[in-house]
């Protein structure tokens, strides 16, 4: 057992974790905070995915204990205050969920894949959002709420 | 002048999504109880041996170990087998002195953590002694060796089932100008949901069992736990939180459940237990039908009789989720959209050393199989016969005026319209233009295909004078309770699992009441507070919940028809239902409105029975029959075998569209599901009887990079019974799918003398056929 400190949506969590445990453990049972799923056991389906220093991650595939002196963000921080962000709008204004299962890492992927493509073609979303499986929605709607957050997002940054 | 429909036919977002989108979302494994225990299972590595012994000494030495559960000890308590929905069989809890198939479950174990209860399944030393495998439904027809000495009969062969008339079919066949033979298999497959199963038991204090767990059917698990355990139904509280989808998948009552229930009751602890994708993946199965078909035809394509005959592999125990009376599911649907005269379906199921299973996988019991069959046979026939597809099912279609249809294998299809769903998929996709197109590229030797499905389904069981599960008149029941500022809260016996039952729910109550759909609550899959109902899948919430909900709606507007009539100071028969309101006919200015009417029911309900509420109990008086017209166009590379479905078109007609967004939506995935059958997806076993797909990087899920972009369109041919004529959507995109991909790529092979291939149409599978084509044309 080791005594591990993590930065999640910039509050810490300390506790007592076996070498072993996985950062999306970490996530749900120390730090309480559910939106981050478990889906498969072969880091395939992405539903666990959280952003590591902003870069999206599968948080089953990373130790707890490796990500100490990192910065970890979930769904839960995507609305401070209950605004929505303009990726759970745009999720919302298309279909781009059924079950919701997939969506919180779907999400912070899009999320990702904006800030480093603010304006992705559609082939480029589909490139980007591959390592996500969705198993509700074909993705149709998934590829328009990631071009409407797109939009919404650069006319915010303009706006700023 | 009537009010445009305020809250049916619009794509109003869906009201759960918030909670999804913030990660807030309750799904079982977010559930956690105090002083809960983790359990674990141990799977048996082969997939047919006795078992000599089992050793829990090492496991137990594990820091945080509680205990190892047997059948030896399930046994002691009488619960070491389980009955299979059907009640035609029995299923073991824990393998009990052999086991039948790879992955079987052979011991459950009970720790303090989650890390701990894994360690123990690893240490559980199980001697085995392994036996002759039987992975193949036509090795097992032998009885060469006999899986289920536990059986009265021994012999491998389950049951025969059959439908028709098979000597005027065969007649027909004898007498006609062509008949088209072809054997085809609809692969094992698995609905992998991206949520897997899992459950919580807990007993209270008073020793009431409150069970959370991952299930598609709520009451069907209390009334079955009651069977099986003995509990008295008052006893057992069942909760299906929020699913991560189910697809089918959580239908069936899982040996970890019972399991998880029997340590609760003995370690007088909560036990909690979540699938691994593994276990997901090798605890159930759908599909695995072996099919002969054969269409006979006049020489101008008229056709004349349709048989087949099926090899259904059922793995180790018969424990398809079908209703009792169906072994088949809805394997009559098989004549499709056409007027067979003569038609004759035989069906023979075999045990084999595979999981077991034949859960209706997005489909309403084997619909799947049956309309891939004769979509598939139908192109092959028209190939043979040098008829476009489309002419040869324009000429055989059921007619509109044909409705209600009697089919030769004993259905009442209810409505449709074919052709004219047929044309407008024809116009928008371009189909003469296409032609034109691949005429040029065959010209150019360039393989491009274009396939054509024009299906029709069999969805919302059902009728209870036919229908039932474990006994249990598959009717669906619905509670409406209306305030008294007029909103109110929705209750069924359905349960979603992503298909938005919180939002068209509301949408139907609302139009009925001339309410605002925003204003009600939906709540589905808890015992305690849900009216009875048998569940959603076989795309029977809608047809069957929906139409509960709409009348009970119409019972409180008849209610409500008596307070408005005290209110308004008339005659109830003074007053008529229009534009949302009651009016007092003839006198257009005095009217009152259902908001009205509630805060009236709980202020000045004068003579009449306070308060506005209704339970109905809907008991469906016919099945619906949706259909739809789907067209694949593909390219085949001709050097890779690599398939491109450059477009695909879905034209569905379920009858009244609720929610035109969410229709959509459930039909892009449904064809996603259709897409990865028809390409990738198997659950494959050797010789040996090892199962070959037990995760997601052997049973590929498609991601968003190679699903294709679906175009999708509507025609509307309301059910003439369902209350607001509606059918179903959830599955036919799944159903009608894979036929239409297999025939784009057969099409494109056509020219090299391709006539089938078997799914799934996987790069090397198609590359092959392309070289032994190939090949036979050079000698």
């Amino acid at each position: 057992m080791s005594q591990i400190s993590l930065n999640i949506n910039g509050k810490t969590t300390t506790a007592d974790v076996e070498n072993r445990t996985l950062l999306v453990h970490f996530i749900r049972e120390q730090a309480k905070l559910t939106g981050t799923h478990v889906g498969c056991d072969s880091s395939s389906c992405g539903v666990c995915t959280v952003l590591l220093d902003g870069n999206p991650v599968k948080s089953c595939t990373v130790f707890a204990i490796m990500a100490e002196g990192h910065e970890i963000k979930t769904v839960e921080s995507l609305a401070p205050g209950g605004v929505l962000h303009p990726i759970q709008q745009a999720f919302w204004d298309q279909h781009g969920l059924q079950c919701g299962y997939c969506t919180p890492g779907m999400m912070m992927t899009s999320i990702a894949l904006l800030e480093q493509n603010p304006n992705p073609s559609e082939h480029e979303i589909r490139e980007g959002l591959s390592g996500n499986l969705c198993r509700c929605t074909g993705y149709n709607n998934i590829v328009k709420a990631v071009q409407q957050a797109a939009t919404a997002m650069s006319t915010q940054a303009a706006d700023d | 002048m009537t009010t445009e429909k305020h809250a049916m036919g619009k794509s109003m977002k869906r009201k759960e999504d918030p909670r999804f989108l913030q990660g807030k979302g309750n799904y079982i494994d977010d559930i956690n109880l105090p002083n809960q225990l983790w359990m674990a299972l141990v799977h048996s590595p082969y997939p047919h041996a006795n078992i000599r012994g089992i050793d829990s000494s090492a496991a137990m030495e594990i820091p945080g170990a509680v205990a190892v559960v047997t059948s030896k000890e399930l046994n002691a308590y009488k619960v070491g087998w389980l009955p299979t929905f059907h009640g035609l069989d029995k299923q073991m809890v824990l393998a009990d002195g052999k086991v039948l198939y790879q992955h079987q479950e052979v011991a459950a174990v009970y720790a303090e953590t989650r890390e701990a209860a894994y360690d123990m399944a690893e240490l559980v030393e199980v001697d085995y002694e392994p036996l002759p495998v039987m992975a193949d439904p036509y090795k097992s027809m032998t009885d060469e060796v006999i899986l289920r000495p536990d059986r009265e009969n021994a012999t491998n062969h389950i049951f025969n089932w059959n439908v028709g008339k098979k000597a005027e079919t065969d007649a027909a066949l004898e007498a006609a100008d062509h008949v088209v033979k072809q054997h085809m298999t609809f692969q094992r497959c698995h609905a992998a949901p991206l949520e897997t199963c899992g459950c919580i038991a807990e007993f209270d204090a008073m020793g009431r069992l409150q069970f959370y767990v991952t299930s598609q059917a709520p009451h069907v698990y209390r009334t079955a736990l009651f069977l099986v355990l003995g509990i008295p139904e008052d006893k057992i509280r069942v909760i299906s939180p929020d699913l991560g989808g189910g697809f089918g998948n959580k239908v069936p009552v899982y040996p970890g459940y019972v399991c998880a229930i029997a340590g609760a009751l003995v370690l007088k602890r909560p036990v909690k237990w979540i699938e691994t994708r593994t276990e997901n993946l090798t605890s159930s199965f759908a599909r695995d039908y072996h099919m002969d078909i054969e269409i006979g035809a006049t020489k101008e394509g008229k056709v004349t009789a349709l048989k087949v005959n099926t090899v259904a592999d059922h793995g180790a125990f018969d424990a398809a989720a079908d209703p009792s009376k169906y072994p088949a599911g809805m394997f009559g649907i098989v004549t499709g959209s056409y007027d067979f005269p003569n038609a004759y379906a035989n069906l023979d199921a075999y045990f084999t050393n595979k999981m077991p299973g034949g859960v209706a996988y997005r489909c309403s019991f084997r619909v799947t199989e049956a309309s891939y069959a004769i979509e598939r046979a139908m192109d092959i026939l028209a190939d043979e016969l040098k008829i476009d597809p489309a002419e040869l099912r324009r000429k055989n279609f059921v007619q509109p005026e044909q409705f209600p249809y009697q089919s030769p294998l004993n259905f009442i299809y209810d409505s449709g319209d074919y052709e004219k769903t047929m044309n407008v998929a024809l116009e928008r996709i371009g189909y003469k233009e296409l032609l034109k197109e691949q005429a040029e590229k065959r010209a150019r030797g360039e393989l491009m295909g274009i396939g054509l499905s024009t299906f029709t389904e069999v969805t919302g069981a059902g009728p209870s004078k036919h229908f039932d599960i474990l006994g249990i008149k598959m009717f669906d029941g619905a509670e409406i309770r209306i305030h008294p500022s007029g909103s109110g809260i929705i209750r069924t016996g359905s349960k979603s699992q992503g298909q938005g039952h919180e939002t068209t729910w509301a949408q139907i109550v609302a139009e009925e009441l001339g309410l605002d759909p925003q204003n009600f609550l939906v709540e589905e899959g808890d015992t305690d507070t849900a009216p009875y109902g048998l569940g959603t899948y076989a795309s029977r919430s809608t047809p069957v919940a929906g139409g509960a909900l709409a009348l009970a709606a119409r019972k409180i507007r008849e209610k409500a028809r008596k307070i408005a009539a005290h209110v308004l100071e008339v005659s109830e028969h003074d007053l008529e239902w229009k534009d949302y309101k009651f009016n007092v006919m003839g006198a257009p200015s005095k009217s009152i409105t259902m908001q009205e009417i509630a805060f009236a029911a709980y202020t000045n309900p004068g003579e009449n029975e306070p308060g506005l509420e209704a339970t109905l109990y809907y008991d469906p008086p016919n099945m619906v029959f949706p259909h739809g017209t789907y067209v694949a166009v593909v390219d085949v590379d001709r050097d890779t075998g690599e398939t491109k479905v450059r477009r695909f078109l879905a034209i569905d007609d379920c009858g009244t569209i609720i929610n035109p967004m969410i229709v959509e939506g459930q039909v892009h995935g449904g064809l996603t599901e259709g897409f990865a059958i028809a390409f990738m997806q198997e659950i494959a076993y050797d010789d040996e009887g090892n199962n070959l797909a037990t995760n997601f990087t052997d049973y590929l899920v498609p991601t968003s990079l190679e699903s294709p972009s679906w175009e999708t369109g509507h025609t509307v041919t309301p059910s003439p019974h369902h209350p607001i004529g509606a059918k179903s959507v959830g599955e036919s995109p799944n159903v009608g799918s894979p036929a239409a991909f297999v025939n784009a790529v057969i099409d494109a092979l056509s020219p090299l003398g391709v006539k089938h291939i078997d799914m799934p149409l996987t790069r090397e599978k198609v590359w092959s056929a392309i070289r032994n084509a190939e090949a036979l044309a050079a000698d």
